[in-house]
């Protein structure tokens, strides 16, 4: 922004009356990674509990014993597909084809959903096990990453709803095109957050 | 309906209310007999409507920076309550003699004091200032996220007023500031105190987060045409370090608290003994927020430092560059240190040489900057006006706390001196020493922006003198008992030869609570005699940043027109080239829209803070749907925004034309 050089006696701008440099497009959207970043941190900081729980047994399950790999897989599968999904989405916003938009923002919740889904039957199923969050400190590790990350494509999946009702009312709006960005960088940093965890927690885990 | 009663209060009952304890009795009346006057005094004058309209829904930075300023006096003053009261006890708690509380309220106080005096004294006032000045030194006229600088706000407010609810309504936590597990676990805790300690920092801590990530996109986006990072002020790099390292940090501790809140309500075994729960864990977590928190204080504190020994010398700072890289330097390094606070958990000899060494490397750029400072004031024309003063006594007492965390960070000799009054003293040295003077020199030095009128200095020296006496009187013979083996949070000791230490320390604290009187006359009397100490050029010091050059206070939209930035120091330079103030061609201006959201959002959360600590799983659940209604509807609000007619900005500039008389450019240029 500074790299434009300005008369050496010019101290103020007469500036055009769209001319305030805040609340651009840039703004939010370096403002929302920024926020991203900081839910990094504490996805960050659940893996490193995660890390330091993971064998903490105390006599119950382990990893093996109790995670369904294949299950696991087609859940990622779905997730994955999802982020393609969006991004078919975002297209279809760049071509400003609003029909589109929608349809693909609904097969992308779809995907959420069946995400969220087959995730609360794996947890159901683990609780019946007697494999519940209080059994041992791995598995409280487990359920906190794990968990914290299937919140998160839920308040997705109810953004993507607040979304579609806004496309509705007001298309296209240049609000609700920053407001679609954001929800994409959100939706795409769930997809990468989920790789750490199929690798770290599920595909590590069966191994050890 | 006996089976009613739980169902509706969860966990509340008569038992609850402190009814047997006078202390707090007493304080209760006190607090409603004035909570009840100023709340008359509002209705009486009509002032809820100018309060609600032009204060508590407004996304204004500098009239949040405002209230957050008030927020961390109010709360100071109860977390300074909680003080005297500690020093009270350990004066007259020796031999035979219980002093005057038990163990139990004893435990409340020391947590209470922490807690507060960190979260809601020391956050509120330095991010007040940063909202305050930072928008202003850049040029800008609002902040990045204007709803979201106000949500912050009132978040903040929500942990500060659960925590005082906890003073009467059942009881704080008694595990430390920091809730150490597994003492906090419910086994060893099973009352409300440490479910009030969690809920009010999660609450908070969401509000210090976003309000971190809005500093950080100002930063980076709204600088005036010009501004280079390089040619930003020094105040605004260290608040961009600040606010960078809070953005890093709230979430390990939001993370850290929420596993602590599901051991706590779920029965997880995150930080339990048994089940294979890691405490120690605990301790390297809520310590990976800790240590770099302090730099999170420190950090503008030192720009406040670097502008104000600037002003005072009439001088461009010494070693700029430098100043900025020691800056970012400390930033880094703060993230490597965090383990120097239990040296004792026998991680090993090369894991503590580790920490050890990392934590004196931090004192290289600290001392750079201390050389900086001294090497502007050196040929400089000196003013000793009650910031620069606040500059020199913080040099004189925050080198020595200074060199006792060098020693600190000695791991043979932290096994010696964990956990005693020796580091107790040695953090009360840099806290009050670097932070708060800091704070009170930013106040003194930004008041007159804020209001118009300068602070009076014959006040600002009774307060000056009862904080920088008292902290020496109060604290130095805490470093001697520390030395001597004295540990901290104790309520009794039994040799009676420590006494006169205790006693000193008490009569310190008593010096400091004259300093603190001094301050509130000193607003008292300023504001009475505000025409006496009146300023109408918005330049009072002969400022150097652009903060200066608008009036005082600035107009709702800051600046009339854009600056555009050519140097560092650029108001001084707009002085020194004879720069002069357009007097017409006034514009419509852009700004944002006051909203009452943030304050019902936090006043949701509040409610289902209290709900969650009384297990009133009703009033949780309705909150928790109230705030995802609120947010949500929000978010159907289009109109954010306004302009401001061009006719009344050219009003709002004819009238600072009026007040600055026949030269635009201020005398002193």
């Amino acid at each position: 922004m500074s790299t434009a050089t300005y008369d050496p006696d010019t101290f103020h701008l007469a500036e055009a009356e769209d001319h305030d440099h805040a609340h651009g497009m840039g703004g939010t959207l370096l403002g929302f990674w920024i926020y991203l970043m900081s839910d990094a941190l504490i996805f960050a900081t659940l893996f490193a509990v995660y890390g330091v729980l993971s064998t903490s047994y105390a006599g119950g399950p382990a990893p093996r014993d109790i995670f369904e790999l294949p299950l696991v897989a087609v859940n990622t599968a779905i997730l994955l597909v999802s982020s393609i999904t969006y991004g078919f989405a975002m297209l279809a916003m760049e071509g400003s084809r609003l029909n589109a938009t929608r349809g693909w923002l609904v097969v992308t919740a779809l995907c959420g959903i069946g995400f969220v889904s087959v995730e609360m039957y794996e947890f159901a199923s683990l609780v019946a096990e007697g494999a519940g969050p209080t059994r041992s400190a791995f598995l409280s590790g487990f359920f906190a990453l794990v968990g914290t990350h299937g919140l998160h494509v839920t308040i997705g999946i109810v953004w993507i709803g607040v979304m579609l009702v806004q496309l509705g009312q007001r298309g296209l709006h240049v609000e609700n095109r920053k407001r679609l960005q954001c929800l994409s960088m959100f939706w795409h940093f769930l997809d990468v957050i989920w790789i750490g965890v199929f690798t770290f927690v599920y595909l590590l885990g069966v191994m050890r | 309906m006996t089976d009613i009663i739980p169902i509706v209060f969860g966990r509340l009952s008569i038992e609850s209310f402190p009814i047997h304890e006078p202390i707090l009795l007493v304080t209760f009346l006190g607090v409603v007999v004035i909570g009840s006057g100023v709340l008359f005094a509002i209705t009486k004058f009509r002032l809820w409507g100018y309060l609600w309209h032009e204060w508590f829904t407004s996304v204004d930075h500098k009239r949040i920076g405002i209230m957050y300023m008030i927020l961390g006096g109010v709360m100071l003053l109860r977390g300074f309550a909680d003080a005297l009261m500690m020093r009270a006890q350990q004066a007259i708690s020796f031999g035979a003699s219980q002093g005057y509380l038990n163990a139990h309220h004893y435990d409340q106080v020391f947590t209470a004091h922490g807690t507060i005096m960190i979260f809601f004294v020391a956050i509120p006032l330095v991010v007040g200032l940063i909202n305050f000045v930072m928008p202003l030194q850049i040029g800008a006229r609002d902040v990045a996220f204007p709803f979201l600088n106000n949500l912050s706000f009132w978040l903040t407010v929500a942990g500060a007023l659960l925590v005082m609810v906890s003073l009467f309504v059942g009881e704080f936590a008694r595990t430390g500031w920091l809730g150490y597990a597994p003492l906090s676990e419910l086994q060893f805790s099973p009352d409300t105190g440490p479910d009030y300690y969690l809920w009010a920092l999660q609450i908070a801590g969401v509000g210090t987060t976003l309000s971190a990530i809005n500093m950080v996109t100002t930063i980076i986006k709204m600088r005036a045409p010009g501004m280079t990072m390089m040619k930003m002020p020094v105040f605004c790099w260290t608040a961009l370090c600040s606010n960078v390292l809070a953005t890093a940090i709230f979430p390990v501790l939001t993370a850290c608290f929420a596993c602590l809140m599901l051991d706590r309500y779920v029965g997880t075994n995150f930080f339990t003994n048994d089940f294979g729960g890691n405490p120690m864990m605990y301790w390297n977590l809520v310590w990976i927020w800790g240590h770099p928190e302090v730099y999170v204080l420190i950090l503008p504190v030192f720009g406040i430092f670097s502008e104000v020994t600037s002003t005072f010398t009439g001088k461009r700072l010494f070693g700029y560059s430098s100043m900025v890289y020691a800056t970012v330097v400390i930033t880094i390094l703060s993230w490597l240190v965090w383990l120097h606070h239990f040296f004792t958990m026998g991680s090993g000899a090369s894991v503590n040489s580790f920490f050890g060494i990392a934590t004196m490397v931090i004192s290289i750029p600290t001392g750079a900057k201390i050389f900086n400072w001294l090497f502007t004031m050196y040929r400089g024309e000196i003013r000793f006006e009650l910031p620069m003063m606040w500059v020199v006594a913080f040099m004189l007492t925050f080198v020595v706390g200074g060199m006792t965390g060098v020693l600190l960070a000695v791991p043979p000799a932290d096994f010696v001196l964990h956990n005693s009054l020796f580091l107790v003293a040695h953090f009360h040295n840099v806290i009050i020493g670097g932070v708060v003077f800091g704070l009170f020199a930013g106040i003194d030095y930004w008041f007159p922006k804020a209001f118009g009128f300068k602070l009076d200095p014959f006040w600002g020296k009774v307060h000056f003198w009862g904080w920088v006496i008292g902290y020496w009187v109060a604290w130095t013979p805490m470093y001697v008992a520390g030395l001597m083996g004295v540990t901290r949070r104790v309520r009794h000791l039994d040799d009676q030869t420590l006494q006169p230490l205790f006693v000193i320390a008490a009569i310190g604290a008593v010096i400091i609570a004259i300093g603190i009187l001094g301050f509130l006359i000193q607003i008292f009397v300023s504001i009475r005699d505000r025409e006496r100490l009146r300023d109408t050029t918005g330049d009072p010091w002969n400022g150097r940043t652009l903060e200066w050059a608008t009036s005082s206070p600035p107009p709702a939209y800051n600046f009339a027109f854009t600056p555009v930035v050519h140097d560092l120091d650029a108001w001084h330079d707009m002085k020194d080239r004879q720069y002069a103030r357009p007097l017409d061609g006034y514009r419509p201006i852009h700004m944002p829209r006051n909203t009452g959201a943030g304050v019902i959002l936090s006043a949701l959360a509040l409610a289902l803070g209290f709900a969650m600590v009384w297990y009133m799983w009703w009033l949780a659940v309705l909150s928790l749907v109230g705030l995802v209604a609120v947010t949500i509807g929000h978010t159907f609000n289009y109109k954010r925004d306004y302009f401001i007619p061009a006719d009344e900005v050219a009003r709002t500039e004819d009238e600072r034309t009026r007040l600055l008389g026949p030269s635009p450019v201020p005398a002193g240029a």
